[in-house]
């Protein structure tokens, strides 16, 4: 694991980073902005607690820290959205206290925010208008045009930003915030929507900008990338400052050491054994039902007990659809089904349950559980095919209070009480849950889409874990991620999704990052292409 | 026997447009509201409250102007209550709309007590020299009262508005996606208040319009439904003003038909007459759901939904 890891950072690396990675490491450079003992508390939670650190004109200066940490916080309060406590911040030696983030913004203070603060159904060029609000509308086009070409950001003005790709999408927050003319950008996890390729432009870009002077403020998850990027790193744990590195000279496993405050358990694969077919889809079609999802074209995939099947893909090339389609949810498709030797497209959800067929959809809000009801609920929400939870329609709250004790006990849940409401959970903890509902349903097989997204690094590991366990014990694992590296640490095998077509099955082994990367964005099919 | 020749054509184009002219202003109103993310159902209690203030406002001073402007401020203090319950208290768009209708129509009754039985003073015809003389299209369109023309005026002006102005387009963005434009530093609140407010007055006018204008008296409960269509409207519009206006000259039109094909005599029950512009509107809806259209019926992203600032 640790060799393949080594491989896919040479290849985010081109010979001259190093070089440029120096040359910016220049200690006495002017300070853009100085944090001086910044604090912000919530009611119950001391968000930021006393941070003081600097950022240079010309660094990339990374932020690190896990969920609730205080970075977001932080960042929010440079960007104007939240006022501080108490502290205080300069901004090129003057005193900065941005009320909104227009003043913010008006000041050199420019963000590009994780989830991306876009307007779908309005074009490029209207997007942009929103946020510059002293540029006249007549020039955007223009000055759109000239800014992309400088830095290599493809765009076109008049495009709907709904119909772009996330990378796309995030070349648009970029130039718009490049209109601004800004001193300091701030980017919060940028790559995480990114392809390989260009995650491999935009530090392109970045190291161009730095290189005009202009400080970069970047939050991420990606430990690696954050070595090969930034300056000089601050991490932050429980609000506090705990650090100020060179990111250069860590290790991501350092780094994350730092960052958790305890040392970190990597999942372990023991001996695999594949057994029989357990599951098998042929020919699977669904046609796309509004203009923003993906037809899925002639699927076929067969999974063996014990195996983990990754599914690679950016967000939005037919995984959730595929999802659908497993799951029952979505039953308008063509193909066959099959688990084990049963046929089950016909079948609803429930039936497909009771078959041992279990499925973690994407979203913890809303899809996979209901976060105003309580732990208890949730767990009966899935389980009570499987667990028979109810007799003759009525529910046996016992059993599953039990049930949900259970779920808490086996995968380490830490939460106030399982009477309390979904939503008091942190993401991490009610992933867990979630995950550990299905898998003590002792399913024959679990599908599940994107387990780890959203999570920090001891949950994230403890899940990758449970699903290893899983399959070693015989079940068949389906898993979708968008995380490259996950998937490249557990799975057994991995196909590709990209415009609803799935790749043949390719062994992590024996496939470079930069092939998949290339399936990923569908580039090995449109070679004519120049 | 059938005597369809009874309804003369140019007569009937001149009296579509004043038919029209009630829902065409209420529902410019509400589709301004609605393009910033607001779904507000009280079209129909603004519109009578509009029409009930207009009138008082109408006989108090003798000027059908002014009590046109004073049915205007009724309609937005109404659309008020519902932008600080919906805006500030973050209450259920959808019930405080319904709320909002049910209030108007009583507020409405109970005010206009003193005021049934009477005539309000006319509205001046504006005579544009020239134009009104015109054979046909003078007969039609430059005969009638300076408000329909405000009714005219709105779509395009409207259509420009979302199209080419950068209010318009701030407006659009806080419909779209709230989160993203309060990130970008707009005050999402009070661009909403704005437009509920506007809107409240649009519905407002167009009251003032029934009760001096198209019938005109005040009778209780006049609007019979008005708003309701102007609320249809703005679905059937897709959001887009000349639709609007197309769809206000449609629905004014099947109402006014039915009144001609009455009075001509069609051996239709009258009962289904009445029930046209409501069936017309089902089907209309139907249509746009349909798969083929719904494409084109983009509703702004954030219709409906309420917007608490987080932290």
């Amino acid at each position: 694991m640790a060799r393949r890891s080594c491989r896919a950072s040479a290849t985010i690396l081109d010979p001259d980073v190093q070089v440029t990675v120096m040359t910016n490491t220049k200690n006495g450079n002017d300070i853009t902005l100085q944090l001086d003992a910044m604090s912000k508390s919530f009611p119950g939670v001391k968000a930021c607690d006393d941070i003081s650190f600097a950022i240079e004109s010309g660094e990339i200066h990374a932020l690190l820290g896990e969920n609730g940490a205080g970075k977001s916080t932080l960042v929010k309060m440079i960007y104007g959205l939240l006022r501080p406590d108490s502290g205080s911040m300069k901004f090129n030696s003057k005193p900065f206290t941005p009320e909104d983030p227009r003043t913010a913004r008006a000041q050199g203070v420019a963000m590009v925010f994780q989830h991306f603060s876009l307007f779908d159904a309005l074009s490029v060029a209207e997007n942009m208008l929103l946020s510059v609000e002293n540029e006249p509308i007549s020039g955007i086009s223009d000055k759109i045009l000239s800014l992309s070409e400088l830095y290599g950001l493809t765009l076109s003005p008049d495009q709907i930003v709904g119909n772009l790709s996330a990378g796309e999408q995030q070349r648009v927050e970029i130039v718009r915030c490049l209109l601004q003319k800004p001193q300091l950008l701030i980017m919060d996890e940028p790559t995480s929507v990114l392809t390989q390729f260009e995650t491999e432009k935009l530090f392109h870009t970045l190291r161009q900008l730095v290189s005009e002077g202009i400080a970069v403020l970047y939050i991420s998850h990606k430990l690696e990338e954050v070595r090969h990027l930034c300056d000089r790193a601050t991490i932050l744990r429980g609000g506090k400052v705990i650090d100020t590195c060179l990111p250069a000279e860590e290790t991501a496993f350092s780094l994350a050491t730092m960052m958790v405050g305890s040392e970190i358990v990597a999942p372990v694969r023991k001996q695999i054994s594949l057994g029989q077919q357990c599951f098998r889809i042929s020919g699977l079609g669904v046609a796309s039902q509004t203009q923003f999802d993906t037809a899925l074209v002639d699927i076929n995939l067969s999974i063996r007990k014990g195996e983990i099947l990754g599914i690679a893909g950016i967000a939005g090339n037919g995984q959730d659809e595929l999802m659908l389609a497993i799951s029952g949810e979505s039953r308008s498709s063509t193909g066959e089904i099959w688990l084990e030797d049963q046929r089950i497209d016909g079948e609803t959800t429930n039936e497909r349950r009771r078959r041992g067929l279990v499925f973690a959809p994407e979203q913890r809000n809303g899809h996979a559980a209901s976060i105003d009801m309580t732990l208890i609920e949730n767990a009966l929400l899935t389980a009570s095919v499987r667990k028979s939870l109810t007799r003759n329609g009525i529910v046996d709250w016992d059993s599953t209070t039990r049930f949900a004790e259970e779920i808490v006990d086996q995968f380490d849940v830490r939460m106030p009480g399982v009477k309390h409401a979904a939503r008091a959970l942190s993401g991490g903890n009610l992933q867990k849950f979630l995950i550990g509902r299905e898998i003590l349903q002792a399913p024959k097989m679990l599908v599940v889409n994107q387990p780890t997204w959203g999570v920090d690094a001891n949950a994230a590991n403890a899940i990758r874990q449970a699903l290893i366990n899983m399959a070693g014990e015989g079940a068949a694992v389906l898993l979708i991620s968008q995380d490259l590296d996950e998937l490249l640490e557990i799975a057994d095998k991995i196909c590709v999704i990209h415009a609803g077509i799935l790749s043949e099955p390719l062994s992590p082994e024996t496939t470079s990052r930069a092939e998949f990367g290339l399936l990923m964005t569908g580039t090995e099919n449109s070679h004519s292409v120049s | 026997m059938i005597d369809l020749s009874s309804i003369s054509l140019v007569t009937l184009f001149a009296s579509i447009l004043v038919a029209s002219t009630p829902i065409l202003l209420a529902a410019t109103g509400e589709m301004i509201v609605e393009k910033s993310g607001v779904l507000n159902l009280g079209v129909e209690g603004m519109m009578i409250i509009g029409a009930v203030c207009g009138f008082i406002g109408a006989v108090k001073t003798g000027s059908p102007l002014v009590g046109a402007i004073v049915g205007m401020t009724g309609g937005a203090i109404l659309s008020l209550v519902f932008a600080v319950i919906t805006q500030y208290l973050l209450g259920n768009q959808v019930a405080s709309g319904l709320a909002l209708t049910l209030f108007g129509l009583g507020l409405a009754s109970l005010l206009g007590t003193e005021f049934t039985g009477i005539r309000p003073p006319p509205m001046p015809k504006l005579d544009i020299p020239i134009l009104s003389d015109l054979p046909v299209i003078g007969e039609i369109l430059f005969i009638h009262d300076p408000i329909l023309y405000v009714g005219l005026i709105l779509p395009p002006v409207l259509w420009w508005f979302f199209r080419a102005s950068r209010t318009g387009l701030i407006v659009r963005a806080v419909g779209e996606n709230h989160e993203a434009a309060h990130a970008i530093g707009y005050n999402v609140r009070m661009i909403r208040v704005t437009a509920i407010m506007v809107g409240g007055g649009c519905a407002g006018l167009g009251g003032a319009y029934l009760s001096l204008v198209r019938v005109p008296q005040w009778t209780e409960g006049m609007t019979a439904g008005a708003g309701w269509i102007a609320l249809a409207i703005v679905v059937f519009a897709s959001w887009k003003p000349w639709r609007v206006l197309l769809g206000a000259w449609l629905f004014g039109g099947l109402s006014l038909l039915q009144l001609n094909l009455q009075a001509a005599g069609v051996a239709i029950g009258v009962e289904y007459l009445s029930m046209s512009p409501y069936i017309a509107t089902i089907l209309v809806l139907i249509l746009l759901s349909s798969r083929r259209y719904r494409h084109q019926a983009q509703a702004p992203s954030c219709l409906g939904k309420s917007f608490h600032p987080t932290l």
